[in-house]
């Protein structure tokens, strides 16, 4: 039995039989990273003594009879590096915050502690959550598991990565605008992004506080619902984290989608899209049907504009978040200055990279004096009609379904170069942002031998070798559970595809 | 959108940030090219819409008038880049 | 030179009299160490968010209500964004788009004409940290301990018309916000700050002239000051052809001269928007009843109070009403003794000759009302005289000293014992015979002398009444 391919919730099934400890779980999670590692890249800290030191506290408090509920008691996971851990460097993949060390927990870290779970170190990632690709990042690019020519996709890439190297059993990731979905997608695992306002945010440095959410990223659905389960809930600290009728994703884990009414919205299908993305999307369509599920077309509104007026959000709101890292409280601070103003100047510039930059300084425009009504207040105009069409569209369906991204895993360096086409692939996902909703990417089979690229203006390309493709599932506002149950219904219907992994 | 020196300047200044000359050309094009196709947006009649800034109609979500924090500072200090008797350090700042 | 009409409106911070800050549990209390009423919440560390005080939002309404203002049933914060060391998120969060009070009026009267000042708006926000400079280093060191208690941002009309009706309207807003619980209001901890909006106009313009904003003001005097400095220096500005221009100032109040604070490095430009770490505030029917059906008896009410119901003369209730913490102290008092023209008196005389002789200011006053009311009630029971008494509440004013303890430890409890008055009276009237044969002469201040002579023997302590008695006793044996 290879202990790092079984699944979270199997492991810790292992773990309270005594079957396995929780030390042992956790070094067959270090080894496996020490083997990887060099090939993936998906971690910036790996927290090794302090996991074993974890692992028998935990095992500890286990003989003495506690954690008999958890789902995730002695399961290693991997946290991105954007959400806080006390005591250890927290860096958002960002010179700027390269030593920085938080003296607090986010609390969906206290939270996976409080369930016995095992901290084992911090993902990579787009610096500052900016990119879909994981090479924004300051410390080098994240590699792809399923071809390591290739991103895992972002922001959330080494937490996807980390999840289908099997250096993690799951990982946290965050999403903003498809920041756990589309990474997911790219890696052949499921990862969902939850109702605005169901896990906390606190500790979870910002990048756009009013569509920042934390989720789950696993090699199984039940895995997501499981670790959902334990990290969501209103939380004192967070006043949009607020209290839901119920937070119980693991009973929602049924293979019935029966009556389920499914609608696609016909854009999702029009140009742009990968035809080895549609195939793939299109059988998973064809399995909810079998399944007795009721699959219909309809017209999705406003959803082409929710791209531009999430830029002008996301970077208006990001361009002010990030102003506080000046050199003077935290972080990095130039070594060379001249008086206060030289003192943020050059800190900022040295600091940040170019992609976040970009972002700040695009917000800073859209804010400015003269531009406010003509960019955010309309933007925050098309979120409210992005908003009302999906309201619209739950009257008539329980889930919007379609792909996670428009193509598979892209080429390393090749969205880097224009960053209005990097945008565009976030085309399926941002638009559930901006209207607050959950969504699910599950794996919905593999390209035909190809690597998608967008190097020509035209449609994208298929090449040589397979690359999984996603499936993304909207849910309504809380609607986790609809998503859930069809994403375990498709699950049941397949096995786990597992990528040739570099020993 | 074109984007002139006067306005990329300005907005590196709002974002304190000082931009190499081969760095402001670059980032004239591509602001250029992001807000043109932000300008897309404009096409979508929003007349008589209320913008929106959170997605769900959450209100009123207070914390009581209770002080809960001690003293903190050497943990709070230990970031700080500079610092001096308890204090973060910065340069001279001037009225 | 023409004449001319000066145009005032204020911007008054007050810092509100919570126990914690407006979006974490650290205390507002002033002074403290550097750094050390601080959490990563007020400090602006990556990943922490604000959760308000909800009785941030409490005292803003009730300070709405008292000023006549409508309240914004819907309002929400806003963040105001610039990088100063002393503002650690590098925003401010405050309200721009929905202020939680808007229109509001207060009537003032200056030199018997009574007028009413506008208030455009009030709003809520968090106050910035403290910068110091260190001369050792030549640097600014940074202290956030203040970063983050809760403001609230009093916007008048430009109303005014000289620095009296300044002074008369702050005082007014001083005394609204003092009896509501507010804000303590003090000007030397910061907790009340004025930033002046001036211009000039030649009188009947109706057109405002060119405005300046005066910060840096830390008492009544210095705002009298500044602002006829102000007035002056425009004028005089006008009168050369030349025009105001549009700046801050700073008033220097030793040079008794404003200087134009140096433009900041670029322009304003605060880019607001909606704060997303908060949600919006709803303010129901409900809410608002109850944060009126709770407010405090204010100083009009109490003024008229004291005169009907404890029957104090209407000048004494004035001067007593004047000051939150002079109200609090007699009313504390009465409460005990149940001797309102007694306090009254006591404060009206001693406790304001003590004032000042100490040159305090009647805000800073402690007195112990437990302990006042107790040198009351000691003279109430003959248990000291009236002259014993005033030496007794200076000690009571000057170190809190508990009057029945200081009484029995300097031996100033009143004889009235019948024998040792006697015997002394009876010696008295064998050396004074003059004045024992004076009085049956009928020369009635011969009383008063031997009376006075029996006080000197005693030391003071004697009981009046006792000595009248004995003495008229003995006098008529004779």
């Amino acid at each position: 039995m290879e202990i790092t391919r079984l699944t979270a919730i199997e492991l810790s099934n292992k773990i309270k039989q005594k079957e396995l400890s929780v030390e042992e779980a956790v070094m067959a999670s270090l080894s496996m990273i020490k083997k990887r590692e060099p090939y993936y890249q998906s971690y910036i800290s790996v927290m090794e003594e302090d996991a074993l030191a974890q692992a028998r506290k935990i095992q500890a408090a286990l003989e003495a009879g506690n954690f008999a509920d958890s789902p995730l008691v002695g399961v290693p996971i991997a946290v991105k590096d954007n959400i806080c851990t006390k005591g250890v460097a927290t860096t958002c993949a960002s010179k700027i915050l390269e030593n920085f060390i938080p003296p607090y927990n986010a609390s969906v870290v206290d939270r996976l502690k409080e369930a016995g779970a095992i901290i084992l170190g911090k993902t990579n990632m787009d610096e500052f959550a900016m990119g879909s690709t994981t090479e924004t990042s300051y410390f080098g690019a994240t590699k792809n598991p399923w071809n390591t020519d290739c991103v895992p996709g972002g922001s959330s890439g080494g937490s996807a990565a980390a999840v289908a190297a099997e250096e993690a059993f799951v990982a946290l990731g965050s999403d903003t605008g498809g920041s756990i979905r589309q990474p997911s997608a790219f890696c052949g695992v499921t990862g969902i992004k939850p109702t605005y306002g169901t896990v906390s945010r606190y500790g979870l440095i910002a990048y756009a506080s009013s569509l920042d959410q934390i989720g789950p990223i696993a090699r199984s659905v039940s895995d997501c619902a499981a670790t959902l389960q334990v990290i969501s809930g209103a939380d004192d600290k967070d006043t949009t984290c607020v209290k839901s009728a119920s937070y119980d994703y693991m009973s929602a884990l049924k293979s019935d989608v029966k009556g389920l009414r499914i609608g696609i919205p016909r854009g999702y299908f029009s140009e742009g899209l990968d035809p080895e993305v549609k195939k793939g999307v299109l059988g998973a369509v064809a399995v909810f049907k079998e399944q007795g599920a009721i699959v219909e077309e309809f017209d999705l509104d406003a959803v082409d504009y929710a791209i531009p007026a999430y830029y002008v959000i996301a970077s208006a709101e990001a361009s002010s978040n990030l102003s506080r890292y000046d050199g003077v409280k935290y972080g990095y601070r130039s070594a060379d200055f001249d008086g206060l103003q030289e003192l943020y100047k050059k800190t900022r510039s040295e600091g940040f990279g170019e992609e976040v930059k970009r972002r700040m300084m695009i917000g800073a425009f859209v804010l400015s004096s003269g531009y406010y009504d003509a960019y955010y207040n309309k933007a925050l105009k098309v979120k409210a009609l992005i908003k009302q069409g999906f309201d619209r569209a739950f009257e008539r369906f329980d889930i919007i379904l379609g792909p996670t991204a428009p193509t598979t895993a892209l080429k390393l360096g090749d969205s880097l170069s224009d960053p209005v086409k990097m945008y565009l692939g976030d085309i399926y996902t941002v638009s559930v942002n901006m209207a607050g909703l959950p969504a699910i990417s599950i794996p919905c089979g593999l390209s035909k031998g190809g690597v998608s690229s967008n190097k020509s203006d035209g449609i994208p390309s298929s090449k040589s070798y397979g690359m999984p493709i996603g499936l993304q599932l909207i849910g309504r506002p809380f609607g986790e559970r609809d998503i859930i149950r069809a994403a375990y219904t498709l699950e049941k219907t397949n096995s786990y595809l597992r990528p040739t992994l570099n020993d | 959108m074109e984007i002139t020196d006067q306005t990329i300047e300005y907005v590196s200044a709002l974002a304190k940030l000082s931009l190499q000359p081969e760095e402001k050309e670059k980032a004239k094009k591509d602001l250029g090219n992001i807000l043109t196709y932000i300008d897309m947006m404009k096409e979508l009649d929003t007349d008589g819409i209320e913008p929106m800034s959170h997605a769900f109609s959450m209100k009123n979500v207070f914390r009581d008038d209770v002080v809960t924090n001690e003293d903190n500072r050497e943990e709070l200090l230990k970031n700080a880049p500079k610092q001096k008797d308890g204090c973060f350090m910065v340069p001279k700042t001037v009225d | 030179m023409k004449a001319y009409e000066t145009v005032i409106g204020l911007e008054v911070h007050v810092e509100l009299a919570t126990k914690s800050k407006i979006f974490c549990g650290c205390t507002t209390q002033f002074g403290g160490e550097v750094n050390t009423h601080c959490c990563p919440v007020c400090m602006g560390m990556p990943g922490t968010l604000p959760v308000l005080n909800k009785k941030v939002v409490e005292f803003a309404i009730a300070a709405g209500l008292a000023l006549n203002c409508e309240i914004t049933r819907n309002c929400k914060f806003d963040r105001k964004n610039y990088f100063y060391p002393d503002l650690p998120k590098a925003y401010q969060v405050s309200q721009l788009y929905l202020p939680i009070c808007r229109n509001g009026s207060i009537d003032i009267e200056v030199d018997g004409v009574k007028k009413s000042i506008g208030i455009h708006e009030i709003h809520m926000e968090e106050d910035a940290g403290k910068l110091v400079h260190d001369p050792w280093e030549d640097c600014t060191l940074v202290d956030y301990n203040r970063c983050g208690v809760p403001l609230i941002e009093i916007v008048s009309e430009p109303d005014m018309r000289s620095a009296e009706e300044v002074i008369a309207y702050l005082e007014k807003l001083k005394l609204i916000l003092q009896y509501l619980g507010v804000s303590d209001c003090k000007m030397q901890e910061g907790s009340l700050r004025a930033d002046i909006n001036l211009s000039i106009r030649e009188v009947g313009a109706t057109e405002f002239g060119t405005r300046t904003e005066m910060k840096n003001m830390n008492s009544f005097k210095a705002i009298a000051r500044a602002i006829e400095g102000e007035r002056k220096r425009q004028i005089e500005v006008l009168e050369y052809g030349k025009k105001v221009i549009q700046e801050t100032r700073r008033w220097d109040d030793n040079k008794d001269t404003s200087f134009a604070m140096r433009s900041k490095e670029d322009a304003q430009d605060y880019r607001y928007f909606p704060e997303p770490d908060l949600v919006p505030i709803e303010i129901s029917e409900e809410w608002l009843t109850e944060i009126k059906r709770r407010e405090p008896e204010l100083r009009d009410a109490k003024m008229l109070r004291y005169v009907k119901e404890y029957e104090i003369p209407e000048y004494d209730a004035g001067i007593i009403t004047g000051s939150k913490n002079l109200a609090d102290i007699f009313e504390a008092t009465v409460a005990l003794c149940n001797k309102p023209k007694e306090v009254s008196n006591w404060i009206m005389v001693e406790t304001m000759r003590l004032l000042k002789e100490s040159e305090q200011e009647v805000e800073e006053l402690k007195l112990s009302p437990a302990k006042f009311a107790s040198l009351i009630e000691l003279i109430d029971a003959g248990k000291i005289n009236r002259t014993i008494a005033k030496e007794v509440f200076e000690q009571i004013f000057k170190s809190d000293v508990d009057p029945k303890t200081y009484i029995e430890e300097h031996g100033l409890g009143m004889v009235s014992d019948d024998g040792l008055l006697r015997s002394t009276i009876e010696n008295i009237l064998k050396e004074n015979e003059q004045s024992v044969s004076d009085y049956k002469n009928g020369k009635e201040k011969a009383f008063g002398f031997l009376v006075g002579q029996t006080m000197k023997v005693m030391k003071g302590k004697a009981n009046p009444s006792v000595i009248n008695e004995i003495l008229r006793e003995l006098l008529s044996k004779v």
